[in-house]
């Protein structure tokens, strides 16, 4: 099973909730870090026995010698990778999006597809949690495939949570998709609910059930749980605000040594959502 | 005129409550909203939309199905899985995992997939209290959001040369990548909003190497300062280090979202210590830039 913890806003508590939930469950059970900008989940872990590897994409390298300059390639790249420039083709690697269109096209079959790094995961597992965690190297602007190379190593027979970035753009689309159920954190702020509301409509369109966890509740005077309940949303659970968690999470301690109870709680949600999700697939 | 950007790394630092404090201490101003997936700013300056522009970019594929011979050719050469198979057999593309490439309408045999231009999202020119403001909205689960930056800011350079404005404010989006890169290229000078957090100190790092690689002054507030005051010191060791100057230390204050409620700043809503504390941060950056 594959549950993904996401928000709009970043800072509402992904991190914090994905981190319990790995603590809480059952082992064996998988954590998977796809918010691969900037990925934390490794600070509330030992990773001693980290193990790393590269993540690479592929760009197309030319041949010169066999190249006739006819520019078919640089024709077919929507993303302006490719150029016919005087005697030569060009390659601009950043903008690559390795659709491996150009490599199709060359009528001379010069073009191979080269490995260009760019991030890398790194693995550990420490009392029956493994965690794999995604970074993209500093100065690359593609996330995506980080985040494909990680969800690589979803297992099935397991429970996969997935960690994800913020925001409702790309990122958090590759991340989310393919999910069984993805838990949205929010915190209860107008911030955190315009966010929210954005994420909603996103996996929705998705057509990935889901339901909201509403982290620091009470800090606004205008609690927005109101207004989920009136738009019928699914709430799994409040968390009051807490100035403890804030202080344990600021030196990578667990939410759950603040408030154990919630450990009973997050195991329950979990099960409930999988026999949501068991239910569904002997629909199918 | 200069730019300023506001950024993070990690996400929910307090980069759009002092964006929204900071436009009050800035007389002659242009503000930009570059979060153009969760864009929260516009909440607190209540912008009145002027003109509102279509964000079109890029292609996404569509298979016309009275055309579509199923021979899976489109299937084969998709390298982002977007090409499906329905209950029928019949072949159709996922929108949202298309990514644009157009290699499946070169490769089909039938030329039976078409490839419309996408509507991505739209953005707004407004005025606000504080001063024209150019934010946007990226369409659901919509690409090329650095795009979308790039435009808007170029835009809202146009506006400043125009009108005449000294700082153009741009309020920046969470993480390192696309968007992020499109935010920093150019401006004159990136202000990473952190807390005394291991998480936000982990990001601060990645965000200030990216500022670096891109040769741009770059400057650090603390915002929280006070959840644990050894990890500020922290902080401040680091920094050194990095040969990061600190402008401002901000403690942890509640009256940040209750002047949310209010579609206030924090600097309008109270006249409390935080308030001094941004007040001494725009002083400062206005003493670096000028």
């Amino acid at each position: 099973m594959i549950i993904a913890v996401a928000s709009g806003k970043g800072g509402t508590g992904k991190t914090t909730i994905s981190t319990a939930l790995a603590e809480a469950l059952e082992k064996p059970v998988q954590l998977l870090d796809c918010d691969v900008e900037e990925p934390n989940a490794h600070i509330f872990f030992n990773t001693e026995n980290e193990t790393k590897e590269n993540v690479y994409v592929k760009v197309p390298q030319i041949a010169k010698n066999s190249c006739t300059l006819c520019g078919r390639c640089a024709q077919i790249c929507e993303f302006n990778a490719l150029a016919v420039i005087k005697e030569q083709v060009m390659v601009f690697d950043e903008l690559c999006h390795s659709c491996g269109g150009c490599k199709l096209v060359c009528p001379e079959k010069a073009i191979s597809e080269v490995d260009m790094q760019i991030g890398k995961l790194k693995r550990s597992t420490t009392d029956g949690i493994t965690l794999i965690q995604g970074e993209l190297d500093v100065g690359r602007a593609m996330s995506p495939p980080v985040i494909r190379a990680v969800k690589k190593h979803i297992k099935s027979k397991i429970i996969n949570i997935i960690d994800c970035p913020p925001g409702n753009a790309c990122p958090l689309v590759t991340a989310v998709s393919n999910a069984d159920y993805v838990i949205l954190v929010t915190e209860d702020s107008l911030f955190g609910l315009n966010d929210l509301l954005i994420s909603i409509d996103t996996i929705k369109k998705m057509n990935i059930p889901m339901g909201v966890i509403v982290n620091r509740c009470g800090i606004s005077e205008k609690s927005i749980t109101e207004h989920l309940r009136k738009k019928k949303i699914d709430i799994l659970l409040e968390i009051p605000e807490n100035i403890g968690i804030a202080k344990a999470y600021s030196n990578g301690g667990s939410i759950l040594s603040v408030v154990p109870s919630l450990k009973n709680q997050l195991v329950q949600i979990i099960a409930e959502i999988s026999r949501g999700v068991y239910e569904a697939n002997t629909h199918r | 005129m200069k730019q300023i950007l506001i950024v993070s790394g990690k996400g929910g630092t307090g980069k759009t409550s002092i964006t929204a404090s900071l436009a009050s201490y800035f007389e002659s101003l242009v503000l930009v909203d570059c979060d153009v997936d969760a864009s929260d700013l516009y909440l607190i300056l209540k912008p009145e939309v002027q003109q509102t522009f279509d964000f079109i970019s890029g292609h996404t594929a569509h298979i016309l199905q009275k055309d579509c011979t199923q021979c899976s050719m489109c299937l084969n050469v998709c390298k982002f899985d977007a090409v499906k198979v329905g209950n029928k057999g019949t072949l159709c593309i996922d929108a949202i995992d298309c990514e644009g490439c157009g290699v499946c309408i070169w490769m089909c045999p039938q030329k039976a997939i078409e490839f419309p231009e996408s509507l991505c999202g739209q953005w707004f020119f407004s005025n606000t209290r504080h001063g024209p403001m150019v934010h946007a909205k990226l369409a659901i689960g919509a690409e090329n959001s650095g795009k979308l930056v790039s435009e808007i800011r170029g835009y809202a350079t146009k506006i400043a040369k125009n009108q005449k404005k000294d700082i153009i404010l741009i309020d920046g989006p969470p993480g390192i990548g696309c968007p992020v890169i499109a935010s920093l290229t150019g401006v004159d000078c990136v202000v990473v909003v952190t807390e005394p957090t291991l998480s936000a100190i982990h990001d601060m790092e990645r965000i200030i190497a990216l500022a670096k690689h891109f040769g741009i002054s770059t400057y650090v507030c603390i915002n929280k300062s006070d959840i644990n005051e050894e990890l500020t010191q922290t902080i401040k060791k680091r920094i050194k280090v990095l040969d990061v100057e600190l402008v401002g230390e901000i403690p942890y204050d509640t009256a940040f979202t209750r002047a949310q409620v209010q579609k206030k700043s924090i600097v309008e809503y109270s006249n409390g210590k935080t308030t001094q504390c941004i007040e001494e941060l725009a002083q400062k950056l206005m003493s670096k830039i000028i």
